[in-house]
């Protein structure tokens, strides 16, 4: 990055850059990403209005968007930008700096789902499906939604009763707890 | 042939007959695989969309684990683990300072990454004229969809697959004796992990996908991630229950096509557990019926 100011204080581009090993102002905003982009009808603002965002130092704004939850991680944008920019790393990144700042986030069950899930892995180091529907269920509310499969997937030995717990236990849980991102006071 | 086995959490749970379709084939075939001793969960979607590090650290768990038991191959069946394991091994390898940090955090030393085959690249390896060696079951009636999916060949360049117009899953099920059909949606994202928190989501962008299939004349869809048949199988129930004229597909994985073309039952294959129930077009016993 050039940077004509000597007391150039740290921004979130910054953190952005040493996360994704890849610097944002390489983006030139041809759009050929949200153009592509799968989960565009869901989202608020397009992928590549995003990356504008933290260009221009406007980062409330990008943190604030639903677009970083909804974006799946398909990768399309990834392959297909013309300056190799990989766009899926980016939103992981801006996604992590908004969980460090406690931004409150638009879509809360995408996220109460992945920490669900990752509580399964935390506690057992594989993931365990009866656990992870529990765990979202009571932090999410949302009681109903598909208790209609799970006893055909019961009967068919899909979903276990218990979970399986690998032996290195100890040092998966402290793999997470050197690595979690945690709010910052 | 021997080859290390990183499952992933799915094939122990929702995906239990990917996993079973898969020894039962592999047995017929030659091939035996050894399992990874203690592997963990990759960390998924839900590991890379809140911390980059969590990512990394648990899939190089697993890398490191796999490299100390001496295997120089390893093969991951889900097409999501084998994103997550190549991504992490490309990075790893091209950052050093990344290496070294991660080498701390599991307290694992990384020298010799074992090289990773997904599902397609694997039967490449295995060579599929093998299976049409063994061959018992005509498949020529069924018309396949391969579905990709995200994960099997993108990032552009993860493999030696385009990332635009890939074909190498179309090589393996020909080699089966079905037929492939020519479609838009092969690549096209079905939601992924959005499956409970929005299944609005991925009951719109499933439906697409089996539409198109069917559209262009697939009467089956050929997939190689539980994450991809879980939406594409469970989910055409809500679809129907949305949409009263929409036809349903059955949808397999790319082992139980092949454990169908080497004369393995429904059952053996775990197939009767799919919520989409169906009968396919396909006749037993090639040899009998050459011979007769």
């Amino acid at each position: 990055m050039s940077h004509h100011n000597t007391t150039h204080v740290r921004t979130i581009s910054d953190d952005i850059s040493d996360i994704t090993s890849q610097n944002p102002e390489l983006c030139y905003q041809c759009g050929k990403c949200s153009a592509g982009c799968p989960l565009r009808n869901y989202m608020d603002e397009a992928p590549n209005v995003v990356v504008r965002y933290i260009q221009l130092g406007l980062y409330e704004k990008a943190l604030n968007s639903a677009t970083i939850w909804l974006c799946a991680g398909c990768l399309t944008c990834s392959s297909r930008c013309p300056k190799n920019f990989d766009l899926a790393k980016f939103m992981d990144a801006v996604r992590e700096i908004a969980l460090r700042n406690g931004i409150k986030v638009k879509d809360k069950n995408i996220l109460k789902f992945h920490k669900a899930f990752l509580r399964q892995i935390k506690n057992h180091g594989r993931s365990w499906e009866m656990g992870l529907v529990k765990d979202y269920k009571m932090t999410s509310f949302d009681l109903f939604s598909d208790v209609e499969n799970s006893p055909k997937m019961l009967l068919d030995g899909k979903l276990n009763i218990f979970p399986h717990n690998v032996k290195g236990k100890d040092k998966i849980k402290s793999i997470f707890e050197k690595t979690e991102v945690k709010k910052c006071k | 042939m021997q080859i290390g086995y990183y499952p992933g959490c799915s094939q122990e749970g929702t995906a239990k007959e990917y996993d079973k379709s898969l020894r039962e084939i592999l047995k017929i075939l030659n091939v035996d695989l050894t399992e990874i001793d203690d592997w963990s969960c990759c960390g998924a979607t839900s590991a890379h969309v809140t911390s980059h590090k969590l990512s990394l650290a648990l899939s190089a768990r697993n890398l490191a684990l796999a490299e100390k038991q001496g295997m120089k191959e390893i093969f991951a069946p889900c097409a999501a683990c084998y994103n997550r394991l190549a991504s992490s091994k490309t990075e790893l390898q091209n950052h050093q300072e990344q290496k070294y940090e991660i080498e701390t955090i599991i307290e694992e030393k990384i020298n010799n990454i074992p090289e990773i085959y997904n599902i397609v690249n694997f039967f490449q390896k295995v060579g599929k004229e093998k299976i049409t060696e063994k061959k018992k079951t005509d498949l020529k009636n069924l018309k396949a969809a391969c579905y990709y999916g995200c994960l099997l060949v993108r990032p552009n360049g993860i493999n030696t697959d385009d990332s635009e117009q890939p074909d190498s899953m179309e090589e393996i099920v020909k080699a089966t004796g079905a037929q492939t059909v020519d479609w838009n949606f092969k690549l096209e994202c079905c939601g992924a992990a959005h499956s409970i928190a929005r299944t609005d989501i991925v009951v719109d962008l499933s439906k697409k996908i089996l539409d198109d299939a069917q559209k262009h004349g697939a009467n089956v869809m050929i997939v190689a991630c539980p994450m991809c048949h879980s939406n594409l199988d469970m989910r055409q129930k809500n679809i129907k229950s949305k949409f009263s004229d929409y036809k349903v597909i059955p949808v397999l994985y790319l082992s139980e096509l092949i454990g169908l073309a080497l004369g393995l039952s429904k059952k053996e294959l775990g197939i009767d557990t799919h919520f989409i129930e169906f009968d396919l077009p396909i006749k037993n016993n090639v040899q009998e019926e050459v011979s007769a």
